[in-house]
């Protein structure tokens, strides 16, 4: 026992002294929590379109300036030509191009129907999407618009039958995108210091030769793991609780449940990110290895994680795959704990789950350890 | 030139024995673009919800088998209070829950209206939108059944094109963002690494007492990387244009130099990179948190870079792969010439300068500082 402890200690030492690692335990989670979570946001903040009015009468000029006066879109340039406008967009300098045909009133007026042609860059298309959204009701709004002002002799009057509908928003009413991109990222700076970390850590020694020195000594295998694992875990808690405080003071992101619940989880959770460390570096011999098959796993996992888009949006085969991936548990649990408040009880099958994981991941990455360099 | 030649080829050698990285630099590439082109998904589907019915009655029924009819909503759960919606959120299975008033079906019939009240799960803002939005729409269609004696004057309907993307397919998007992640990680961080790690174990010190030019040393430890990513980004390429059926609109000659540009600034980073880096670690984080990180976030590769805040936009003028991003997505996707973007491509082409200049005035021959 007193081995262990001084292993610890031995181990503490060499990372402080070590320039590179103390920046990134405390550095890491500030830049990420700053630049990250201001980055990643899916809300459109400023569309640049081209208005092409064919028709130049009243109502088109109304309806061009009611898609001006909305916050979201920036008119770059109004034209006659359809062509100038499509160059635009060539050119990457228009989202969206509205072309409003020649006969918009007339028709609107005498046939009762007329159509807008809104040509959209989709090559983003989940920006497409909400352009599109955008764009459309602003075009219903301005329909109704038109036919409140054409009064009642417009409507058929017939009794309708309306079913209406009230939405509220749970959790989140305000629709914050950083109370949903917050914990991914807190998660990101977990798995980071668990699993690369540690992995790189003990690889190091193999590089510098360190390792088969000790491999000589009386020192057990298990010890000797422990000792390299425990100050990482160490680590990561530490981080965990500085990204939180972060969250909260920056962010104000929510903390409904419980911390100690959350802390509870992480460290099982860190079980298992630390024993992947561990793996891939009893299958490397260099540091840059290790550095590459840790970022591509990892890559791999956040992205299936459910971080920035929904789990429940992949395809069914890949949730399956989603089980062998224990980014995907803490993702969703540290989401449930500070967002809603889940419980203990709420989360008890995705413990027993990462608590399983853990262990079997553990013992693959000792018994793969052997006293060889 | 036969000791140039006899140095690169052990560099290759260097690179091919060491075939688990080389597994993993062709791994990533395919396996980022089959991540982000089957799994990445933002639409609904299969959304569990679950409904307080305080009226049970024909009206009610059959809208709520409209909804779950409609191939993105599953009834989950039949609950009987409000109390119990809580704790079924907070399980985190049920994403939705719609509540119908009590005589809901007389109260349509008689009054013409009737509520139904939708509560989301907000935790995902984005996808409670949606979800939202698509309830509301299929109710909203409900009313349209309901309602089809009334006529609907003055139509304004707005006819869509999505252009360069018509099956708005995230592949179009992403493709040309891995592109140029991967031949960062390739050109500039392992480059760096390479050059740092000869340091690091004191062969660069015997490699500049040989007779090798330190020019020809640089250029001898960086081919092996051009050859590698050219393979990468026509493995990324094609597999972009066969599996997700990615066009190349413009000119086949004009991507190839773009790419060739991208390379050589690359490379050129890296070398600049283990000019000042110490140690493998420190010549890795560098390229880890200056290159990678703002590549894969600042860059436009996943998020808009219109979005971002304006603090964010101007650091991203100085992201070389803000410009590769924007000259590939416009050659491959919209088919563009030089003439549109040129001013990109002048971009990189004196950041490649720079960077070249910088690199030749730090290289020292001694490893001394």
């Amino acid at each position: 026992m007193r081995i262990i402890l001084l292993l610890i200690v031995k181990e503490f030492l060499q990372i402080f002294r070590n320039r590179t690692m103390l920046p990134v335990i405390f550095v890491l989670p500030i830049v990420q929590l700053v630049i990250l979570v201001e980055a990643a946001t899916m809300d459109m903040k400023k569309i640049d379109y081209v208005v092409v009015d064919q028709d130049k009468s009243t109502l088109s000029r109304q309806l061009i300036g009611k898609i001006e006066s909305s916050p979201f879109f920036t008119l770059r340039k109004a034209t006659a030509s359809v062509d100038e406008a499509r160059d635009l967009m060539l050119r990457n300098k228009a989202d969206l191009v509205v072309v409003v045909p020649g006969n918009f009133e007339k028709d609107l007026l005498a046939r009762n129907k007329t159509d807008v042609q809104l040509m959209i860059d989709a090559i983003n298309g989940m920006s497409a999407g909400l352009i599109n959204g955008y764009a459309t009701s602003i075009l219903t709004s301005f329909n109704q618009d038109v036919l409140n002002s054409k009064g009642s002799n417009a409507l058929v009057s017939v009794r309708q039958r309306v079913v209406d509908t009230e939405y509220t928003y749970w959790y989140n009413p305000q629709l914050v995108f950083k109370n949903y991109i917050v914990p991914g990222i807190l998660t990101i700076l977990v798995t980071i210091l668990g699993m690369f970390l540690s992995g790189l850590n003990l690889v190091r020694e193999k590089e510098m030769g360190t390792l088969e020195q000790i491999n000589v000594t009386p020192i057990k295998k298990y010890q000797f793991i422990v000792a390299k694992l425990v100050p990482f875990w160490l680590i990561a808690l530490f981080d965990l609780s500085f990204g939180l405080f972060l969250g909260k003071i920056l962010y104000n992101i929510p903390i409904e449940g419980s911390i100690l619940l959350l802390f509870a989880f992480a460290s099982v959770y860190l079980i298992t990110a630390l024993s992947m460390g561990l793996f891939l570096s009893t299958v490397s011999s260099s540091q840059q290895q290790v550095i590459f098959l840790a970022f591509f796993f990892m890559l791999t996992f956040l992205m299936m994680s459910g971080i920035f888009t929904p789990a429940e949006s992949m395809p069914h085969w890949a949730q399956k795959i989603n089980v062998i991936n224990p980014v995907a548990y803490f993702m969703r649990v540290i989401r449930m704990i500070l967002l809603k408040g889940s419980g203990f009880h709420d989360i008890m099958k995705d413990m027993i789950s990462m608590g399983v994981y853990g262990a079997v991941v553990l013992s693959l990455a000792i018994w793969r350890y052997r006293k060889i360099a | 030139m036969r000791e140039f030649i006899g140095f690169v080829k052990k560099e290759f050698l260097h690179i091919f024995r060491d075939y688990r990285t080389l597994i993993i630099l062709f791994g990533i590439p395919v396996i980022q673009i089959l991540v982000f082109g089957f799994v990445i998904r933002t639409e609904i589907q299969d959304v569990k919800i679950a409904v307080l019915d305080h009226s049970k009655d024909v009206t009610s029924l059959e809208l709520i088998n409209k909804i779950t009819s409609s191939g993105f909503f599953v009834l989950e759960k039949n609950l009987s209070s409000m109390e119990e919606i809580e704790k079924e959120f907070r399980k985190g299975r049920i994403r939705e829950v719609l509540i119908f008033e009590p005589h809901f079906g007389e109260k349509l019939n008689e009054e013409g209206k009737a509520a139904v009240q939708i509560i989301a799960d907000a935790s995902d803002p984005n996808s409670a939108k949606l979800i939202v939005n698509y309830t509301r729409g299929i109710i909203a269609g409900y009313n349209r059944e309901l309602n089809l004696n009334a006529a609907v004057p003055y139509k304004i309907e707005p006819k869509v094109r999505m252009m360069f993307n018509p099956d708005m397919k995230s592949a179009f998007m992403f493709v040309p963002g891995t592109m140029a992640m991967v031949l960062m990680l390739v050109c500039a961080m392992m480059t760096s690494v390479s050059i740092a790690r000869e340091k690091e174990i004191g062969t660069m010190e015997a490699l500049l007492v040989s007779p090798l030019k330190p020019i020809q040393i640089i250029a001898g430890k960086v081919m092996p990387y051009i050859l590698l990513s050219c393979i990468n980004a026509l493995i990324i390429i094609v597999m972009g244009h066969f599996i997700f059926n990615l066009p190349i609109h413009g000119s086949l000659w004009l991507l190839f130099f773009e790419t060739l540009l991208f390379i050589t600034l690359a490379l050129s980073l890296g070398i600049m990179i283990s000019s000042v880096a110490k140690s493998q670690q420190m010549a890795m984080f560098i390229s880890a948190f200056a290159l990678m990180l703002p590549t894969i976030l600042l860059s436009g590769f996943i998020f808009p870079i219109e979005n971002m805040p304006n603090v964010l936009q101007w650091l991203t003028y100085i992201l070389p792969p803000r410009y590769f991003i924007t000259i590939i997505r416009s050659v491959m996707l919209k088919g563009t010439g030089l003439a549109e973007i040129w001013q990109e491509t002048l971009v990189l082409l004196g950041m490649t300068f720079i960077f070249i200049r910088v690199s030749t005035m730090k290289f020292k021959i001694r490893l001394e500082q």
